[in-house]
């Protein structure tokens, strides 16, 4: 036993060492990236790309929103509907999954619905959305819900599936019932297909928002980029898009902070 | 001598493309109480199905798989099975998945850590409790699996290849280890595997099972006292042994037909 953890040593010390090493290069390596980015943006705005805002014009105009407190507003209500929906979406996808990925008389009768409405873009159902539940804040959040209940559903019904029979069968032998089994072993072994599919639905969720508010929306970055085009304010556009994808990765790190924590006992190969 | 484990005319087929397979073809067979029995063969020849049946993880087709002279008809705890792939819940430290039988027991709390510590000192692995089985060797996982049989203090010890994704090193390490405890705390073991030296090592009895259809080929006694050494197993009289052994899982007639 000594000669097997001295063995286990090196490589560890190893993997340490990149671990130190590798983000720092990496990060310096990621603001290279953008530094140069903003160089090309600016010079392609200083030529005279017709319209184009230069990133100084941009961060002004960000300034400007942030001041008379329309950005956080707008920041506030999408993502008070993308997170209102994502809940409902999740929360509804785990035990319909974990029912499809358990009975199969539950799968029987749900997999064909899944499976076919997971083929219809949720954007797509937005007209439908519209005349059944009117313009208010019901047709945008039920879209939202369904990107991110389609998308959670399928990965936890996987991970359900998945689950190592040989696991299983470890408990039985053990002397657990069912009800064990699936509380003790099949709940945990599916925890990182769930939050993988729960970060694929944020995407989808967060996807679906911007769609959902060029339609009819009184707020909301969507709502705001849509009025900029017709007043032709190439800067608002901008500081919306930016500020759509900032959220988006800030909330998808914050998911995958979570699910690294949460599964932090995977042999990850 | 008690039987402990009896099985009697045990059939198993599965349904293929074209007809069917023949797991086992009517497998009579044997185990006393604190039994230590190996049983060896080619692949295919059944015998991890053998084992399971016992477990009560596999029905047979037909015949009967009894254990106390009663009919086996599902898992149970008093039947202890220790898989070739660990099995053990990667979310759980050594510790916990120790305890997980001995939760499932409705133990008081004190005794239940008492049990736990013991079997995990059994098998040398205290310094480990609390590491996650990501973080262990092969060698260690299968221990840590090993504890969380012994934990739960089955009659039975079902094994199934346990040590064959080990290193040699290893291998014989944990063999005498496992014979060790057996001889403290005597139980009946049932022991699969493909290799010839580790079946003589361990057993007072080799079942050598031939493949095609899957049946008992041969019953070998090893006729040598415990505890085993290693000079035991250098000595002509192992060899001796292990020649029949590997001469019965080698060079098997080929299967008469069925009529």
């Amino acid at each position: 036993m000594t000669q097997l953890t001295a063995v286990g040593k090196p490589s560890e010390a190893r993997a340490a060492r990149r671990g130190a090493g590798r983000p720092r290069r990496a990060l310096a390596l990621n603001l290279i990236a953008v530094v140069a980015g903003l160089v090309v943006w600016t010079l392609l705005a200083t030529v005279g790309v017709q319209g184009l805002p230069t990133p100084l014009e941009v961060a002004a105009r960000a300034g400007e929103l942030v001041a008379d407190g329309t950005l956080p507003l707008d920041a506030l209500a999408s993502l008070r509907r993308v997170l209102l929906g994502f809940l409902l979406g999740t929360l509804l996808a785990v035990p319909i999954g974990f029912l499809m990925g358990w009975y199969a008389t539950a799968r029987g009768l749900l997999e064909p619905y899944v499976q076919f409405f997971r083929t219809i873009p949720p954007l797509a159902i937005i007209p439908l959305a519209i005349v059944l539940m009117g313009i208010g804040e019901v047709p945008k959040v039920f879209v939202i819900f369904l990107a991110a209940f389609l998308s959670s559903v399928v990965s936890t019904f996987q991970g359900v599936v998945d689950v190592d029979r040989t696991l299983i069968n470890a408990a039985r032998v053990l002397g657990a019932s069912d009800r064990t089994i699936f509380a003790k072993v099949v709940v945990p072994a599916s925890t990182p297909f769930i939050l993988v599919g729960m970060r694929v639905g944020l995407g989808a969720a967060w996807g679906t928002l911007v769609a959902a508010e060029l339609i009819a929306a009184q707020e909301g970055l969507g709502f705001r980029m849509q009025q900029a085009q017709l007043y032709y304010d190439l800067s608002t556009i901008f500081v919306g898009l930016i500020a759509i994808g900032v959220l988006g990765l800030l909330m998808d790190r914050l998911l995958l902070f979570a699910e690294r924590r949460l599964t932090d006992w995977q042999e990850r190969r | 001598m008690n039987t402990k484990i009896s099985f009697r005319d045990v059939v198993k087929t599965y349904p293929m493309k074209d007809g069917v397979f023949t797991a086992l073809d009517h497998v009579s067979l044997d185990i006393a109480d604190r039994e230590f029995v190996t049983v060896v063969g080619p692949s295919g020849c059944g015998k991890s199905t053998l084992m399971s049946m016992a477990a009560g993880l596999v029905e047979p087709g037909a015949g009967e798989v009894l254990v106390d002279g009663r009919p086996v008809t599902g898992p149970g705890p008093e039947r202890g099975v220790i898989f070739q792939q660990y099995a053990l819940f990667p979310w759980l430290t050594v510790r916990k998945n120790v305890e997980f039988g001995l939760k499932l027991m409705d133990l008081p709390p004190g005794e239940r850590r008492r049990r736990a510590e013991h079997a995990i000192e059994l098998v040398g692995l205290s310094d480990f409790a609390d590491a996650l089985p990501k973080t262990l060797s092969g060698g260690m996982k299968q221990r840590c699996a090993i504890a969380r049989a012994y934990a739960v203090n089955p009659q039975v010890l079902l094994m199934d290849e346990p040590f064959g994704a080990l290193d040699a090193l290893t291998r014989v390490q944990l063999q005498d280890q496992l014979l060790d405890t057996w001889s403290k705390e005597q139980r009946t073991v049932m022991f699969i595997t493909h290799d010839v030296d580790e079946a003589v090592y361990l057993a007072r009895r080799v079942v050598v099972m031939a493949a095609r259809p899957g049946r008992v080929q041969q019953v070998i006694d090893v006729d040598l006292p415990y505890p085993r050494t290693e000079e035991m197993r250098l000595s002509p009289e192992f060899g001796r042994i292990r020649n029949e052994v590997w001469h019965a899982v080698y060079h098997q007639p080929p299967a008469v037909p069925a009529a």
